[in-house]
């Protein structure tokens, strides 16, 4: 009687714990939905094309406004494949205090001041060189894709992953205006739920297709910004983990021989 | 039984194979150790060469000596010190070829004073246009730039060139050191070259330009 | 060669600590996996301190520098991006194996008679530790850094009477600023690696006067040959020195696949919002610790009163401390301590994994509730290790049982009216998980005395 206690108590103790960790599982791979489905941006940082693209962009269209302060302009010249006067002749905009332009070596600070974008845009456009790290690639893609007309706002747009966001939409001669619409729906059961979609109302100059893959490039050559090494960094990852493949052979038949002697 | 006897009696069993065994092993493992603690410390070691920021700040930089007149002396900040630009006078020149003797290495002899195209008696690219280090090379003072002749202080022999004030030593206007001076070397010309006639490029010399 | 040891040895014990700590350090011969994570944290620690030296190198401890110094070593430093993964990823490595090698000596009774000072300087250390990667965690000045220090400097804050003060003093102003980061930097780089060194010698000179347990918790020191050596004993060099190394290669592994593959680890390595610079004007949607401090953080959060909140969090620690004298059983290792024990312990790392989890999430009402009644494990869980020790009367069991469901109770009766109505939904489901807990562990031995019934303890050490 008493092992058969035993044992549901056995059973019973092992089931609670099985329990509490399936339970801390699914928590734990539930992701939250708090927030905007992000859209994947599918990036390649391997694609120097483009990166290239994606670097050109950003200097017609962002790098008026965003400084990306930690980056030089050599180091993209030498990853992606830009001469030091291709950089001068053509994709450095900011000059010292006294008026000479910057080099290549150079961080890439922004021309616009702290005082004018304060009093232009209420706040300093955030610095670009870390924005995917800290926001993520796919909400980066999801945002520029985001924008729509909106009249309340200072610049006429708002944007559906960052809600009343300070920032006009720099990219609307290749996009066009979006607008936002809103389907109440009745799934049957009494439930209302909305969904909002946002459709082209004014084509731009790319068409949605095209569109995605600039901001593609766009948030592509962001990626890389955000940390230049990535691709040497992983191809040296696997040239340690065979180093250490081989190491551990030697180490483990080492310790085997010696181990010989104990019974 | 004891663990030390254990262990003897194991190792006595198979003693040759077991001590050429352990041994290779044991070289194995050190070596391949080895290679990995030397992999390890070149990024280490390297982290203390010149970062991306210290090799932009000394980067080549680029002056105008267009404007420079006759006699003149400017100043140009290349890597942390100062590089003098001096445009000199027929006068000057033709003192220049007169002069061997008082001087320590009068034909540029010691090699790592200047580059190879500035080997000759106005140690330069073009003899109108002296580009020195303006760096005493006796303990690192700035000397002073008197290209007038015979002054009273420097006395009546002294026919032009740098003075410098923290220990007498005396560079003619190619940057030659004296033989009485305190300095063993003549002033430091460094890598330059020209990107124009009224343009030089100070850190990069002639061929890379 | 040997003129020269002689001559080193007549004024220096070289030879001498050679023996009695490497040489002729006589360890079990039984050590298994969970062995391995004493000599790996020594490594993390020489890891960290490596990396620390070559990274203040270009480290600009001052408000307006810091960040920007952080990716000046990221970008223009050569390899300064290795540097600062190796030491990103040492951190949470450092403490992954801390608390492997704790759970070694729980699971082992590591800390019972003659080794309690051994277990009283590892969590020393552990605090040393925690100070360590708290202080060094603000030096990046993210927004993480930031306002994580300024939410847990906040806390001392919280002690009645001269709280206030003494944050002010903490941080050397009214607010977390340059003032707070300059000494945090001389803390974390001087001041804490010099404690911590000095304490693990203490720690491992405690270990080597008494000798290592092992797995069966048998004492090695009772059965010794002719010549005074135990005779389940092995020297520690060359049998672990040549072992651990395959441990090091293996943790290795690890640990760069980490660093080249995954250095953010899905941002609890690196944590997403430290890529912002710090604004004392932008308070973050979401502030967590660290992973390593999140089952404090929980308990700290259970608590509604802030400065019964900061008891909580001390207490959860400072209990560890009293481990030696909670469990009394002569018996060391859960292998012959019984089932309930086991269970008792795994239950217990279950709660603590289940705290770290909630630690990093955002309070919904659910998850308060389970942070509360993983809190009331996690306490319970000594109570219990108590209570077990020694065979209980079922008299004595269910006034245990009876005692500890009123003060659960008790607690849940204070809390109810402040909670949501989302939160009055929860509070008797969740209560089940310390109840059945308790029913278990405290009755279960009532029931089927099976649960506790214990194995002999060999003689000799098994595999």
């Amino acid at each position: 009687m008493n092992t058969t206690i035993e044992t549901i108590f056995k059973l019973l103790a092992i089931f609670t714990i099985v329990i509490l960790l399936g339970f801390l599982v699914k928590a734990a791979t539930s992701g939250s939905h708090h927030g905007v489905p992000l859209q994947k941006a599918d990036i390649n940082i391997g694609n120097k094309a483009s990166l290239q693209r994606g670097y050109k962009y950003a200097t017609n269209y962002c790098l008026g406004c965003h400084a990306a302060s930690y980056s030089r302009y050599n180091r993209i010249g030498r990853d992606l494949g830009i001469t030091e006067k291709q950089l001068t002749d053509n994709l450095i905009f900011t000059s010292n205090i006294r008026g000479e332009q910057s080099k290549p070596g150079d961080l890439m600070k922004v021309a616009m001041t702290k005082t004018y974008a304060k009093e232009a845009f209420g706040t300093v456009p955030p610095d670009l060189s870390l924005l995917t790290r800290s926001r993520g690639v796919d909400w980066i893609y999801t945002y520029l894709k985001s924008f729509y007309k909106d009249d309340s706002r200072p610049f006429g747009v708002n944007n559906l992953a960052f809600p009343d966001v300070g920032m006009p939409h720099v990219l609307w001669d290749l996009q066009g205006w979006q607008e936002k619409h809103v389907h109440a729906e009745d799934d049957g059961h009494g439930n209302k739920h909305e969904t909002v979609s946002l459709e082209l109302s004014e084509p731009g100059s790319k068409t949605p297709a095209e569109y995605d893959q600039v901001v593609r490039d766009i948030t592509n050559f962001m990626a890389y910004l955000a940390e230049p090494v990535q691709q040497q960094r992983k191809t040296l990852g696997f040239f340690v983990m065979l180093f250490l493949v081989v190491f551990f052979v030697a180490a483990y038949f080492l310790k085997k021989e010696y181990w010989k002697d104990i019974h | 039984m004891s663990a030390s006897t254990n262990v003897d009696q194991a190792a006595r069993g198979h003693e040759e194979v077991d001590k050429s065994k352990r041994r290779f092993l044991i070289g194995a493992t050190t070596v391949v150790g080895a290679v990995g603690t030397v992999a390890l410390l070149v990024p280490f070691v390297s982290s203390m060469a010149p970062s991306e920021r210290a090799k932009a700040a000394g980067a080549p930089v680029e002056a105008d000596i267009g404007k420079l007149e006759f006699g003149q002396q400017m100043s140009i900040e290349y890597r942390g010190k100062p590089v003098w630009v001096v445009r000199r006078t027929e006068e000057m020149l033709n003192i220049l070829k007169e002069t061997e003797e008082g001087l320590k290495d009068p034909r540029s002899d010691v090699l790592s004073q200047q580059p190879q195209y500035a080997k000759n008696v106005h140690r330069s690219i073009k003899p109108e246009y002296l580009i020195v280090v303006g760096i005493c090379t006796h303990l690192g003072c700035s000397p002073t730039y008197r290209p007038e002749l015979a002054p009273a202080d420097l006395g009546a022999e002294w026919k032009g060139g740098w003075y410098c004030p923290c220990h007498g030593s005396r560079f003619d206007m190619s940057g030659r050191v004296t033989s009485s001076s305190p300095a063993g070397t003549n002033l430091v010309i460094p890598a330059y070259s020209y990107l124009s006639d009224s343009r030089i490029l100070i850190g990069v010399d002639q061929e890379n330009a | 060669m040997k003129n020269l040891m002689a001559w080193i040895d007549a004024r220096f014990p070289l030879t001498k600590m050679w023996e009695d700590h490497l040489s002729k350090y006589y360890a079990p011969k039984n050590f298994n996996f969970w062995y391995y994570f004493g000599s790996l944290a020594l490594l993390v620690l020489v890891l960290q301190i490596v990396t620390g030296v070559f990274l203040t190198m270009h480290y600009k401890p001052d408000a307006g520098m810091a960040f920007a110094s952080v990716e000046y070593i990221m970008r223009d430093v050569n390899w300064g991006w290795l540097i600062r993964y190796m030491h990103a990823t040492g951190a949470s490595a450092f403490f992954i194996v801390v608390y492997l090698h704790m759970f070694r000596g729980l699971i082992y009774g590591s800390y019972k008679n003659p080794r309690e000072l051994i277990w009283i300087f590892g969590m020393m250390i552990y605090l040393a530790l925690m100070a360590e990667a708290f202080m060094g965690y603000l030096l990046p000045w993210g927004q993480m850094s930031y306002w994580g220090a300024q939410v847990i400097v906040n806390l001392f804050g919280a002690i009645p009477g001269f709280g206030p003060e003494l944050a002010v003093w903490i941080r050397g102003d009214f607010v977390v600023s340059d003032a707070t980061l300059n000494r945090f930097f001389a803390f974390h780089v001087v001041a804490v690696p010099l404690v911590l060194i000095g304490l693990i010698v203490a720690h491992i000179l405690a270990l080597h006067e008494v000798g290592s347990n092992n797995p069966d918790g048998v004492d090695i020191k009772k059965d010794k040959d002719e010549n005074g050596i135990p005779v389940d004993g092995i020297p520690f060099h060359p049998y672990y020195s040549v072992k651990d190394i395959v441990g090091v290669v293996v943790f290795l592994m690890f640990f760069f696949a980490v660093i080249f593959f995954a250095p953010e680890m899905g941002g609890y390595f690196l944590e997403h919002a430290n890529f912002i610079p710090a604004d004392p004007l932008k308070t973050p949607e979401h502030i967590a610790p660290v992973w390593y401090f999140t089952p404090f953080y929980t308990v700290l959060r259970a608590v509604p009163n802030p400065f019964g909140g900061v008891i909580a969090m001390g207490a959860a620690v400072v209990i560890l401390f009293f481990l030696p004298w909670i469990d009394r059983n002569p018996i060391r290792s859960w292998r012959y301590r019984g089932f309930l024990h086991k269970y008792n312990i795994l239950f217990f790392v279950v709660a603590f994994i289940w705290l770290g989890f909630l630690g990093v999430q955002a309070v919904t009402p659910l998850f308060a509730e389970l942070g509360l009644r993983f809190t009331e494990v996690y306490f319970l869980f000594f109570i219990v290790m108590w209570f077990y020790n020694k065979p209980r009367s079922a008299v004595f069991s269910f006034t245990v049982f009876a005692t500890l469901i009123a003060l659960l109770l008790f607690i849940d009766s204070i809390r109810f009216s402040a909670l949501s109505t989302e939160g009055k939904d929860y509070i008797t489901t969740a209560f089940l998980i310390p109840a059945v807990y308790l029913f278990l562990t405290i009755l279960g031995p009532v029931f089927a005395s099976g649960l506790t019934e214990e194995k002999p303890v060999p003689a000799r050490v098994t595999h």
